[in-house]
């Protein structure tokens, strides 16, 4: 790969996780020998970071929403006007996720699914858990020292923890978590205010192996390295995520 | 986009309604976003988002499925561009013309630094300042993290196209950062 304008858009496909595993190898194998292009890498990553602060976002105003149904039940002719969702209603509906997921998980149960399909539905169910009951965090810190030595005498490992602000994605904290039918580390990192888990366990010999999933909207992404088993679900896009996990990885 | 240009349909039935709602009302955050950063006023973003959740309304007939927010976005940013009061969006100062020559970025050391001290009110500033069409990608990239299929689909333009206005729009808004951080215009 010489350092064309190709090279240069795809090295930007590359940053946005738009890139084939081949292709990605590629790119690493050529940021590896091309300083100019290692340089421009770090530069894009910094940009990215930049934008992901949250205040570029504009929000839209409180009296939009209840405005937007009034005039969309006024357009179609829908005479009823049903109160607008408060906390309770979203509580509510936050629990009728819950039990859908629930119900999901038994049905799939019931077609003795295999254990990748139920370990994803208990990383989304445990996920989906620690955004409902407010307590996504047990140790809420950026400061990857802090969460670190957190888990001391917690969990019966060490986990790994890294804070991804440099690359936009900032680590928020750490809490414990139950997987796969143990204790696990679940690391919480953020993404323009989309919550990432990222839990770590301990692997057993019947560990499921890596792969990606999508249930019921969230996306899960499993690797693992030699004695762990990790797995980040999030409702954020998989491209964003799966960079997220690259980043892990690297 | 053929959605917009189609005859509407006649009204949804009140469970469709209530579909359409559940399906399209998650996203207006976003859709008030993309209004807001392609439009010059508050009143103009939610004016853009009432026309466009309306017309999304009659074509609802047409929606495919799916999550709904690239759709959506597709007639937000049409709204944007088509809606009848002019002068609404935020002057396109590059024409469609895509061979429009970019500057030398040879002068772009390494500027890591700089990024990181750049407050969000400055890069905030600098991506306002960005000709429309490459604003828009870059909000729809990295503010609404949509992938390069989903951009190809709102923006109306081959992946290729996507492509180039993203890595064009990133160098442009890195030289006005730097600009800006030197105080001004070289």
């Amino acid at each position: 790969m010489s350092c064309d304008e190709q090279t240069e858009i795809l090295l930007h496909a590359y940053v946005d996780g738009e890139l084939d595993v081949a292709r990605s190898l590629e790119m690493e194998r050529h940021l590896s020998k091309c300083e100019r292009c290692a340089a421009d890498l770090a530069s894009h990553r910094a940009l990215r970071s930049a934008l992901a602060d949250g205040s570029l976002y504009f929000e839209a105003p409180p009296h939009l929403e209840k405005r937007m149904r009034a005039e969309l039940r006024k357009a179609a002719g829908v005479p009823k006007a049903v109160p607008l969702p408060g906390w309770r209603g979203l509580a509510a509906a936050a629990s009728l996720a819950a039990m859908a997921v629930l119900a999901w998980a038994l049905v799939a149960t019931s077609r003795a699914p295999s254990r990748e399909a139920l370990l994803d539905q208990e990383i989304v169910a445990a996920h989906v858990r620690s955004l409902m009951a407010d307590h996504l965090t047990d140790v809420p810190s950026s400061d990857q020292h802090t969460v670190k030595p957190w888990f001391n005498g917690k969990v019966d490992f060490s986990p790994e923890v890294r804070d991804l602000s440099a690359d936009g994605y900032p680590l928020v904290g750490g809490r414990l978590d139950y997987i796969d039918g143990r204790g696990a580390a679940a690391l919480v990192y953020e993404r323009r205010k989309h919550a990432i888990n990222v839990f770590v366990w301990p692997e057993d010999d019947s560990g499921a192996g890596q792969g990606e999933a999508v249930v019921r909207g969230y996306n899960v992404i499993r690797w693992r390295r030699p004695g762990t088993s990790y797995a980040a679900v999030s409702d954020l896009n998989m491209a964003e995520l799966r960079e997220l996990v690259r980043d892990l990885q690297r | 986009m053929s959605a917009t240009q189609r005859e509407p349909k006649r009204s949804l039935s009140p469970s469709d309604h209530e579909r359409f709602e559940r399906t399209l009302l998650p996203h207006l955050r976003a859709a008030y976003n993309l209004a807001r950063w392609l439009t010059r006023t508050p009143e103009d973003a939610e004016d853009v988002v009432q026309e466009a959740y309306l017309r999304a309304l009659r074509f609802f007939g047409g929606f495919r499925g799916g999550d709904g927010k690239a759709w959506l976005l597709t007639i937000v940013r049409h709204t944007c561009y088509t809606s009848r009061r002019r002068g609404r969006v935020t002057e396109a100062t590059v024409g469609l013309d895509e061979a429009m020559e970019d500057v030398e970025d040879d002068a772009l050391g390494p500027e890591e630094l700089l990024l990181q001290r750049a407050s969000g009110a400055a890069v905030a500033a600098a991506l306002q300042e960005l000709p429309v069409e490459f604003r828009e990608a870059l909000v729809l990239r990295e503010l609404e993290g949509l992938s390069y299929k989903e951009m190809a689909e709102v923006s109306q333009l081959p992946i290729g196209t996507v492509m180039s206005r993203l890595a064009r729009g990133r160098k442009r808004l890195r030289r006005l950062l730097q600009e800006h951080a030197r105080g001004g215009p070289a």
